[in-house]
């Protein structure tokens, strides 16, 4: 601890201003959802239906429970690790403690290029909406959409700089509102009335029921993942929550149960509305088909909300994503296996300021200089290598340390089935992209393989080795 | 209206950048390396969460 001085406006050793400056805990359950929900949610408003293209409006709902099954075991497993690792790093904070130093790296970068790729990917949709806005409302058709894409990231970058109680809170209103436009659309369809306008009979039978065979339901897994991809976020709040053996597993759990029901409709609701050749055009055909099912209704007041809702989602994730990002590379930081001076935290703010502000341009250039679907492609394939780790680590965590030894916030239950299960849907995710994106795949995984050998030969000298295990916790059994 | 919103968003986008951008270097020739990287992982949680059953 470094020393004090009373008389000193920034080392007086009272409050913030103390010898030591950490993330505040001022977050509750309620946050952890929006987090989580709030980084998903614009999957259900947008990307999902691509799995309608890949084989029809069933094989999208198949590979929409199957996921939801893969991101119910993640959300279980997160939970039970993650309240007795209450540090901020999430994923990558289980790893080091857990696996080891190597896989704790690989997996810190994971979590930092999926959020900062699918925050560039809500940038630039987000710039696409306000296009669309300015296009449907007065007819402008060569809107710039850079400073949009720019202003959304600054303007939630500056967010999260100034702290974390009113980041999560600003995402808990609009997360909570793009929700509710998911139930009012479903309501206003009336499905248990003859005269609702949903027509699932006519637009899913024949040729449209599986139109592309079973081949087709495999290939729609990859987009699956879509309804519910970063649900696993919420661990990265573990630092800031007041009570993270409570409030980590039940904003979690509460957020995957919340996606299980928006997932779920918005299939239903879309299916009923657009013919599956549409829908799962998400390109040329329903780029936002929430929205376009709203178009469908005729009513000006759906058309609204849905397009607020789907405004408000995008928003949210990025600003989750931003969030999260900037917590897994500060703990990297703090930990020496980035330089040390990524692991500042402001002390008036207690954010982590640097880390928020250097991956301010990086973002930026992908936002502005990529191609949606490749950074898109970059954000998914790290986050299923994330999820192939999970497994991994559960089962390690067990062993080292059984149910006696440390108190947990939550046990899920079934061990080791759910560890099994991921494992398993994993490797049929990874066929299934593989068809799809085989050299990206290839690609991404030698990209981590090469930062591996440098991080293992040259980088880890710099790690204080005794230093980056703080928990206090019993040593593991059979050491 | 929508040239004017292009023109705002460029506005804001550089406040919010030169705001934080201030704000860091203040923040950083303020205070000392020390205080600003005392961070530990697990500190808080040591003093108010007993992990032992």
């Amino acid at each position: 601890m470094a020393d004090f001085d009373i008389t000193s406006p920034t080392m007086d050793g009272i409050a913030s201003h103390g010898t030591k400056v950490g993330l505040a805990r001022v977050l509750g359950p309620a946050h952890v959802w929006a987090l989580g929900v709030g980084i998903v949610l614009v999957g259900e408003y947008m990307g999902w239906n691509f799995a309608v293209g890949k084989g029809g409006a069933y094989a999208a709902l198949i590979a929409c429970w199957f996921a939801g099954i893969l991101y119910s075991c993640v959300a279980m497993i997160d939970s039970e690790v993650t309240s007795t690792v209450a540090a901020a790093g999430g994923q990558y904070t289980q790893a080091k403690h857990i696996v080891g130093p190597l896989m704790a790296f690989n997996v810190g970068l994971y979590l930092v290029f999926a959020y900062t790729m699918l925050e560039a990917g809500n940038a630039i949709t987000l710039g696409y909406l306000i296009s669309e806005a300015a296009r449907m409302t007065a007819g402008v058709t060569d809107l710039d959409q850079r400073p949009f894409i720019i202003l959304s990231i600054m303007f939630l970058a500056w967010l999260n700089f100034r702290g974390v109680l009113a980041t999560l809170t600003f995402n808990l209103v609009i997360t909570a509102f793009a929700f509710c436009a998911i139930l009012v659309l479903f309501f206003a369809s009336a499905p248990w009335s003859a005269d609702s306008p949903l027509a699932h009979a006519e637009l899913m039978s024949g040729q449209a029921a599986l139109p592309y065979g079973w081949i087709g339901v495999l290939a729609a897994m990859h987009f699956g993942l879509w309804f519910y991809l970063g649900i696993e976020g919420t661990t990265q709040a573990a630092e800031e929550v007041r009570s993270p053996a409570r409030s980590l597993p039940f904003g979690t759990l509460a957020g995957i149960m919340t996606l299980l029901i928006a997932a779920t409709l918005t299939w239903y609701i879309c299916v009923g509305f657009l013919p599956w050749e549409y829908l799962g055009d998400g390109v040329n055909g329903a780029v936002a088909p929430l929205f376009s099912a709203a178009q469908m209704t005729g009513s000006n007041f759906l058309i609204i909300v849905l397009g607020v809702g789907t405004l408000f989602a995008t928003l949210a994730s990025a600003n989750g994503c931003i969030n999260d990002a900037s917590r897994a590379w500060f703990s990297m930081g703090r930990d020496h296996y980035l330089p040390q001076w990524f692991g500042a935290v402001h002390p008036k703010y207690r954010t982590p300021y640097r880390s928020i502000i250097f991956l301010v341009p990086i973002a930026l250039i992908f936002a502005l200089g990529a191609p949606l679907d490749q950074v898109i492609t970059f954000s998914i394939l790290s986050g299923l290598l994330g999820y192939t780790f999970m497994p991994i680590n559960i089962i390690l965590f067990r062993r080292k340390w059984p149910l006696d030894t440390i108190k947990r916030g939550y046990v899920h239950p079934f061990h080791p089935i759910p560890a099994i299960v991921l494992l398993a849907l994993c490797s049929l995710t990874y066929f299934a992209v593989f068809l799809g994106y085989g050299t990206q795949l290839i690609a991404m995984v030698s990209f981590y393989i090469v930062v591996s050998l440098w991080f293992h030969f040259w980088r880890y000298r710099f790690v204080k080795r005794a230093d980056q295990f703080t928990m206090p916790w019993p040593k593991p059994k059979g050491y | 209206m929508w040239t004017f919103l292009e023109y705002a968003a460029w506005a804001a986008s550089a406040a919010f950048a030169l705001h934080m951008i201030y704000d860091w270097y203040k923040t950083d020739t303020t205070y000392s390396e020390d205080v600003l990287t005392s961070s530990r992982e697990g500190e808080i949680e040591a003093m108010t969460e007993q992990h032992k059953m």
